[in-house]
């Protein structure tokens, strides 16, 4: 395998602490070196001059339909999309058809990535067979074969006696319980944030404390089974603050914030665009100013984009019977940037929260840049201005509200096991 | 003042004086109700569908006479005989209504935004006739237009709307358009029915004794109880809501003597009004149903000479 010299750029790996002016050379798959005037024979030599050298992205919730909604998008076309956006590392969510529940579908996951994936895949097994809130997947054999952690995401698990016992028996399997935090009763039929904008609209609201309920009944339940938890795209106030209480008490709780719901709020909605409806829905700008906080002081530990393609006949319909969700794997890291640029986060903090931050919380071995370690590497250009067309998405879905949005901030290559996989241009 | 407003999607688009333009138009229509022969040749040629994709009977009644007093054709289709059942999607069920080239589509649908949904996908005028809890415009038009011909000025207005605000498409057509022109709402309801944020939509106040609410108020305007919607929990039993939330001849004395009572129909009797009050001498319930159509003649009107003239 060719051997790769990116010379003179920032290198930033945060957990090492790393954000100095230096080369890093790659050779047979790892990070042979990194230092300043590093040389190589044969070397192809990235010139990196300007531009912020990471450990690849790492995206902990995405949603790749595949297998069964090909049509919203596949492992190849979800993992281009993903090294488009920087990310060389993605964990994919278990709600596809057939659930992945069982060896048979990890195992198809696991091969067609292998094959034709162009980044890592880490999948995801559900915690109920089916989905259906019921019964235990098997997670010890599950675990074996591969997949990162456990999730019902989509749903959650609504009895808490099944959670309490979800906990209890992936704890010693070392699987981290994802959960979806919502309470149906209170989302009842609604379709996007409660409150003065769905007044308005006469849309059905979700209100706040459908999450906040669910959130503090998770966090309680992993208080008492030790159990680690991760609770997937925390959207409220309340809910970070949920996190960041029980994080002081000592409480295995983990978290991640979407980019949208720190870029928009609920006003996205007006017009019916059903492009700004996903689940937990856009909130109040009370709520997006709370989750901010929340990554600016250490209570969100990941962002993670909740990637969920939709095809156009699914959005292309009356507000209430649009698909939730959105795709966000070629927007996350610009719109992680603005963060910086709007002094919310630094630089080196904006990357872990891309790369280290969602590696630990999966405990992934991947999302620095160490020698003798994976050659996943990120090369961004940080003042690269360029428009979102949606369009242009190379995810087969184009379902994003970031449309037309001007953007500052690029993956400009994009490198996983020691070979470039998307260079920008 | 001309008309401006190819489509009437919602009273939220709409200016004072697009609403006062309306109105006096709706006044020159009503003769021709009371006419031997009513009917004028205004929109002949004109072909309007009345697309109601949620049961209707008086709003679709009003506007398919209102289009057939101005000569127009009017077609009706509804969501039990449309494509809706087999399947097919808003926007291929609006292209081919298109495709048989009406000047206005009238739309009345369960979803919030359908209207404007419509309204971008298709090249003639549409005209919302109730989306979801979202709008309904030429109800609070006929609602002004009878709170002028009893009151005269609608500006200083004290108006009391009262029932479940949360699912009430009325209610914030009512409050938009009251606002509009000066004048002031309270909205009253049981805790459970009072949306977050109502109060942002208009000059409105709200309260949850109803009591308060109609006290020294010029109209007093109930809500239908949705019957069906009781299943959610909303509230406790119809008995309780006539008891707290019904218009009865002892709470209407706390309004002004010369109050009117309003209701956008169909009523449920002994429910949130009484029988007494529904045929009592402050109703004008009917004189809003005889409303109904000159708002609906004056809006199909007015929206089809902005088309013609775009046409031009």
């Amino acid at each position: 395998m060719a051997k790769i010299l990116i010379k003179g750029g920032r290198v930033i790996s945060p957990a090492q602490k790393l954000d100095d002016l230096c080369d890093v050379l790659i050779e047979k798959g790892k990070i042979a070196a990194i230092g300043k005037g590093l040389s190589a024979k044969d070397a192809e030599v990235i010139d990196a001059t300007g531009k912020v050298v990471t450990p690849g992205l790492v995206d902990i919730h995405v949603h790749l339909r595949d297998p069964g909604l090909e049509y919203k998008e596949d492992i190849a076309s979800g993992t281009l999309s993903a090294v488009t956006g920087g990310f060389t590392s993605v964990a994919c969510m278990p709600n596809t058809k057939p659930v992945n529940d069982n060896q048979t579908v990890t195992s198809y996951i696991l091969k067609k990535a292998a094959d034709e994936g162009y980044c890592r895949v880490f999948p995801i097994a559900s915690i109920t067979r089916g989905l259906a809130g019921e019964s235990l997947t098997e997670m010890g054999e599950l675990k074996a074969l591969g997949v990162c952690a456990v999730s019902d995401d989509g749903k959650p698990v609504s009895n808490p006696q099944l959670m309490r016992r979800a906990m209890e028996y992936a704890r010693p399997f070392g699987l981290t319980i994802i959960s979806h935090a919502e309470d149906l009763d209170l989302v009842a039929s609604g379709v996007m944030n409660e409150g003065p904008v769905s007044t308005e609209l006469g849309l059905k609201g979700i209100p706040w404390v459908a999450e906040d309920a669910a959130t503090a009944r998770e966090v309680m339940l992993a208080e008492f089974t030790g159990a680690h938890l991760h609770v997937a795209h925390v959207s409220t106030s309340g809910s970070i603050d949920i996190v960041r209480q029980a994080k002081k008490r000592g409480v295995n709780v983990t978290c991640e914030a979407a980019p949208h719901h720190f870029s928009l709020t609920d006003e996205a909605v007006r017009g019916y665009n059903t492009n700004a409806k996903m689940n937990p829905p856009l909130r109040s700008a009370e709520d997006m100013a709370a989750v901010r906080q929340g990554i600016a002081d250490g209570t969100v530990d990941a962002i993670a984009t909740d990637h969920a393609p939709h095809h156009i006949d699914e959005k292309n319909v009356e507000f209430n019977i649009a698909m939730n969700g959105i795709v966000g794997l070629e927007t996350a890291l610009p719109l992680t940037l603005k963060l910086v640029e709007e002094g919310v986060i630094d630089l080196p903090k904006a990357i872990a929260l891309l790369s280290s931050g969602p590696a630990g919380v999966l405990n992934l071995p991947v999302g620095q840049l160490v020698a003798g370690g994976v050659a996943d590497v990120t090369i961004i250009d940080p003042n690269l201005a360029w428009t979102v067309d949606a369009q242009k998405l190379v995810s087969k879905s184009k379902n994003t509200p970031f449309d037309g949005w001007q953007m500052k901030g690029a993956a400009v290559c994009t490198i996983v096991a020691g070979k470039i996989v998307y260079k920008r241009g | 003042m001309s008309f401006t407003h190819k489509h009437i999607l919602g009273i939220e688009q709409l200016a004072k004086e697009d609403i006062q333009l309306i109105l006096d138009t709706a006044d020159s229509f009503k003769e021709i109700n009371s006419r031997d022969i009513k009917k004028v040749p205004t929109l002949r040629g004109k072909t309007i569908i009345n697309a109601f994709f949620e049961a209707s009977t008086r709003t679709r009644l009003s506007f398919e006479i209102a289009g057939k007093r101005l000569s127009a054709d009017t077609v009706n289709i509804s969501g039990s005989t449309s494509s809706v059942v087999k399947g097919e999607t808003l926007e291929d069920t609006a292209k081919n209504i298109e495709a048989m080239a009406p000047d206005i589509i009238v739309i009345r649908h369960a979803h919030s935004g359908a209207p404007h949904y419509l309204a971008e996908r298709v090249g003639c005028s549409v005209v919302n006739a109730g989306d979801g809890a979202h709008e309904h415009p030429s109800q609070a038009l006929l609602d002004l237009l009878t709170m002028r011909e009893h009151k005269g000025d609608i500006e200083g207005l004290e108006v009391a709307i009262v029932g479940d605000i949360t699912h009430s498409r009325v209610a914030r057509s009512d409050i938009y358009a009251l606002t509009r022109m000066g004048a002031r709402v309270r909205v009253c309801g049981p805790g459970t029915m009072l949306p977050i944020g109502i109060e942002r939509l208009g000059n409105v106040e709200v309260f949850t004794d109803m009591r308060e609410a109609i006290k020294d108020a010029d109209v007093v305007m109930m809500l239908r109880i949705q019957m069906e919607r009781q299943s959610n929990v909303m509230i406790p039993s119809l008995r309780e809501y006539a008891r707290f939330y019904g218009l009865n001849p002892t709470n209407l004395q706390l309004a002004k003597p010369d109050a009117i009572v309003m209701h956008p129909g169909p009523m449920n009797r002994g429910v949130e009004i009484s029988s007494v009050v529904a045929d009592g001498p402050q109703n004008v319930i009917l004189d809003q149903v005889e409303n109904g159509v000159a708002v609906r003649m004056a809006l199909l009107y007015l929206v089809s000479g902005v088309e013609s003239m775009q046409t031009r």
